[in-house]
């Protein structure tokens, strides 16, 4: 039993960040050497620390899966829930007390597989939420399984001959499901990606930043793109600015990633038109009596 | 070069990986061992980008406000 | 007096609930228990609380937890085909201990079924549904007013004992619409979760003070910053591989409900004190039982009835007991025999047990029951 206060080192041994925002007590993390998503972690970290965001009122929400773990190492109120169900979750949360700001990091196949019909609903609904996706490809935890985002024609311990199944754009179905903020951010492009992240809790509504990890253990190796270093190269080649690739034809997009503010779109947030009906149902009865 | 920032390395924490030294604006970092560390007769400018990318939290620029002087690469 | 209203079980369920304090509800529509859908839906904003139609069963349950979680008291409702959906996320309020009550407004089954025909095809579901060993309570009302006095108490006892707790109803009892008369207002008793409220507070989240049922548990934003896992976990909240420690958690998870037995169970029993044949029933089948009693008393057999309204944890001790005293006891259940079981395990040898079942979405008849009760 480790009580957080207690054992934190006396010399820190840390940047201020970790020290200020996680729990050093449970790092070093479990992920692999070159695994993306301690960069995308520190990523939420530091914007949440741009934004002088409350501690005490910041919710961490997570699923299951190697992102998931995410929640433990974070110093916030946090929450490991079950796969794929960490946006019904944070809805709960969401609307039993909207002064909070409720962030989700979660996995491509726990957002986009067993969560999808949540990740779907909670842009249509338009609760406002932050989910940060761990895109690495592959499930990871599991050991390399080919998941929703791996590419076509990619090797996973349940592809053995190529995956035949045609992947998500988890940016793009979050926008076509009416998120009202949809991103892409990776793990190479960080100072973008904290910027994305930083305007996605600023925004008021639903949410989410697809962004890209790299699995070097399992995705990395079955598809032989080298070391964590490869893939981030390949990340800093081949993801186009937004704006760039808005002026780029599909052919010429073909094999990118489009990394920015895809959509972002003013409407009303879920918990505010809720409350907003309260409000109207306290002040007709009123009227009444 | 006289500043209070330094350059700290955690080899408790460091797996490794290489993004450090691969993305290092001066080629100032190189593994060895497995392990991150300052490379001789290169130029670090305490840019910082190291610590963005660790995955692992293990490298980060340290302020104090003592002056580092030479001691401003740490390692542990 | 209180005012006397004619009220369905579904609508009882929903005034009890806000009694109760329930203050979020997260459901998604399925016959028969759609109408605690939709009168929450009405009622919950006029009460400043919020409702809100989920994309399917399991959010329903996740979105309850997670308001349970900030500290709003909170409830979901479903039927067969939803409470197999909630099975996992059941199993998480168990583990992480999250105060939370979920309705099942029985039908009969499995799968789709007879979605408007009644049944207790989910007993056993209610006992075993989610995976690995947990403790359970589940409660099943018979009347319209039990609905609205065991969904306050099933309320109670999942903030008193930070668990979460079914209200197993049927569609017999959820459609039923009869008179009843509401509490007068302030007499009702409400319990509510012991809480931490400072923010930075060092105690660990699962460790209890002496005395205590449960360790405190801090709201969301309101309270101590912690972590919450379905993971086997410490008394820090964050998970273990210990076997010693995953012991001593799951052994605290059985024992916050086995020792206080006393405190949970309820059963009622009717002219059990000269009766050599006992009716073992609950829910919707008491209705029939009941009448079964009387014709058979004026026929002059010895029959009384023996109802737990909490049937999880299973009245054994009750049971072994008045089963010493009788001969026969038979039950009628709508099922194919679920809690027969439990009788055969826990009535004495010398006690005959006999069965009256329905498994066809018909309803068991006073006259089926009697027929068992006239075979001697």
């Amino acid at each position: 039993m480790v009580n957080t206060a207690d054992v934190r080192p006396k010399t820190k041994q840390m940047s201020n960040l970790v020290y200020k925002y996680m729990r050093p007590e449970h790092l070093p993390h479990i992920w692999c050497p070159g695994c993306g998503n301690g960069i995308i972690m520190r990523d939420v970290a530091q914007a949440i620390e741009n934004l002088g965001l409350s501690r005490n009122n910041t919710i961490i929400v997570s699923g299951i899966g190697c992102s998931s773990r995410a929640a433990g190492y974070l110093d916030f109120n946090t929450i490991h829930t079950t796969h794929g169900r960490a946006i019904a979750f944070a809805t709960g949360i969401k609307l039993a007390n909207p002064t909070l700001e409720v962030i989700v990091i979660a996995g491509d196949g726990d957002i986009s597989a067993i969560g999808g019909n949540h990740l779907i609903h909670a842009a249509r609904r338009n609760i406002g939420i932050t989910v940060v996706v761990m895109n690495n490809n592959i499930y990871g935890m599991t050991g390399g399984q080919y998941s929703p985002t791996t590419p076509k024609g990619a090797f996973g311990t349940t592809a053995p001959y190529g995956n035949i199944d045609r992947s998500f754009d988890i940016a793009g179905l979050a926008y076509g499901a009416g998120a009202s903020f949809a991103a892409r951010g990776s793990a190479y492009h960080v100072q973008q990606t904290i910027n994305i992240i930083q305007e996605g809790i600023r925004h008021k509504g639903f949410s989410l930043i697809d962004v890209a990890s790299v699995c070097p253990t399992y995705y990395g190796r079955k598809n032989k793109k080298g070391s964590a270093v490869d893939m981030l190269t390949w990340q800093k080649e081949n993801m186009i600015p937004v704006e760039k690739a808005e002026k780029m034809t599909r052919q010429e997009l073909k094999g990118k990633l489009v990394l920015g503010i895809i959509n972002q779109t003013q409407y009303k947030e879920f918990t505010f038109a809720y409350e907003e009906m309260i409000r109207r149902l306290f002040e007709e009865r009123e009227k009444d009596e | 070069m006289v500043s209070n920032k330094r350059l700290v390395i955690n080899t408790a924490w460091c797996k490794g990986c290489g993004i450090c030294a691969a993305f290092c604006p001066k080629g100032a970092l190189e593994i060895v061992d497995e392990k991150s560390r300052r490379k001789e007769g290169t130029d670090c400018i305490l840019c910082g980008m190291c610590e963005l990318r660790c995955p692992d939290y293990a490298i980060y620029i340290e302020e104090s406000e003592e002056e580092a002087g030479d001691q401003w690469v740490r390692s542990y | 007096m209180g005012k006397v209203v004619l009220m369905q079980g579904n609508e009882a369920c929903v005034e009890g609930a806000l009694a109760a304090g329930m203050r979020l509800y997260a459901g998604y529509p399925i016959t028969p228990s759609t109408e605690i859908a939709e009168l929450s839906a009405l009622r919950l904003p006029q009460v400043g609380g919020k409702f809100i139609q989920m994309e399917d069963e399991i959010a329903s349950i996740a979105c309850a937890i997670g308001a349970s979680v900030a500290g709003v008291k909170s409830m979901t409702a479903t039927s067969g085909p939803g409470f197999s959906l909630k099975q996992e996320n059941l199993g998480y309020a168990v583990l992480a201990e999250i105060p939370l009550v979920v309705v099942d407004v029985q039908r009969m089954g499995p799968s789709t079924g007879m979605p408007t025909s009644p049944s207790q095809g989910d007993m056993m579901m209610a006992r075993w549904g989610t995976h690995g060993d947990h403790p359970v309570i589940a409660i099943c009302p018979s009347s319209v007013k039990e609905v609205y006095d065991l969904t306050v108490r099933a309320f109670n006892l999942s903030e008193k004992y930070r668990t979460p707790v079914l209200l197993m109803m049927d569609e017999i009892i959820g459609h039923l619409r009869e008179g009843m008369e509401l509490p007068e207002p302030g007499s009702l008793k409400i319990v509510d979760r012991p809480t931490v409220n400072h923010p930075d507070s060092k105690r660990l989240p699962y460790r209890m003070k002496p005395g205590q049922l449960v360790p405190a548990m801090a709201p969301f934003g309101k309270g101590q910053r912690y972590n919450i896992t379905g993971l086997i976990h410490d008394e820090s909240g964050f998970p273990t591989n210990s076997t010693d420690e995953a012991e001593a958690m799951m052994s605290r998870l059985m024992h916050k409900i086995s020792d206080n037995y006393d405190d949970i169970k309820d059963v009622v029993t009717e002219n059990l004190e000269d009766a050599d044949i006992a009716i073992f029933c609950y829910g919707g089948t008491y209705r029939a039982a009941k009448t079964a009693m009387e014709v058979a008393r004026e026929k002059g057999y010895k029959v009384g009835i023996f109802r737990p309204r909490t049937v999880w944890p299973f009245p054994e001790e009750e049971l072994r007991e008045a089963s010493k005293k009788l001969k026969r006891i038979i039950v009628a259940e709508h099922n194919y025999g679920q809690m027969l079981l439990e009788v055969q395990r826990v009535a004495g040898r010398d006690c005959e047990i006999g069965f009256v079942g329905k498994w066809n979405g018909g309803v068991n008849k006073p006259i089926r029951i009697l027929e068992r009760i006239e075979e001697g």
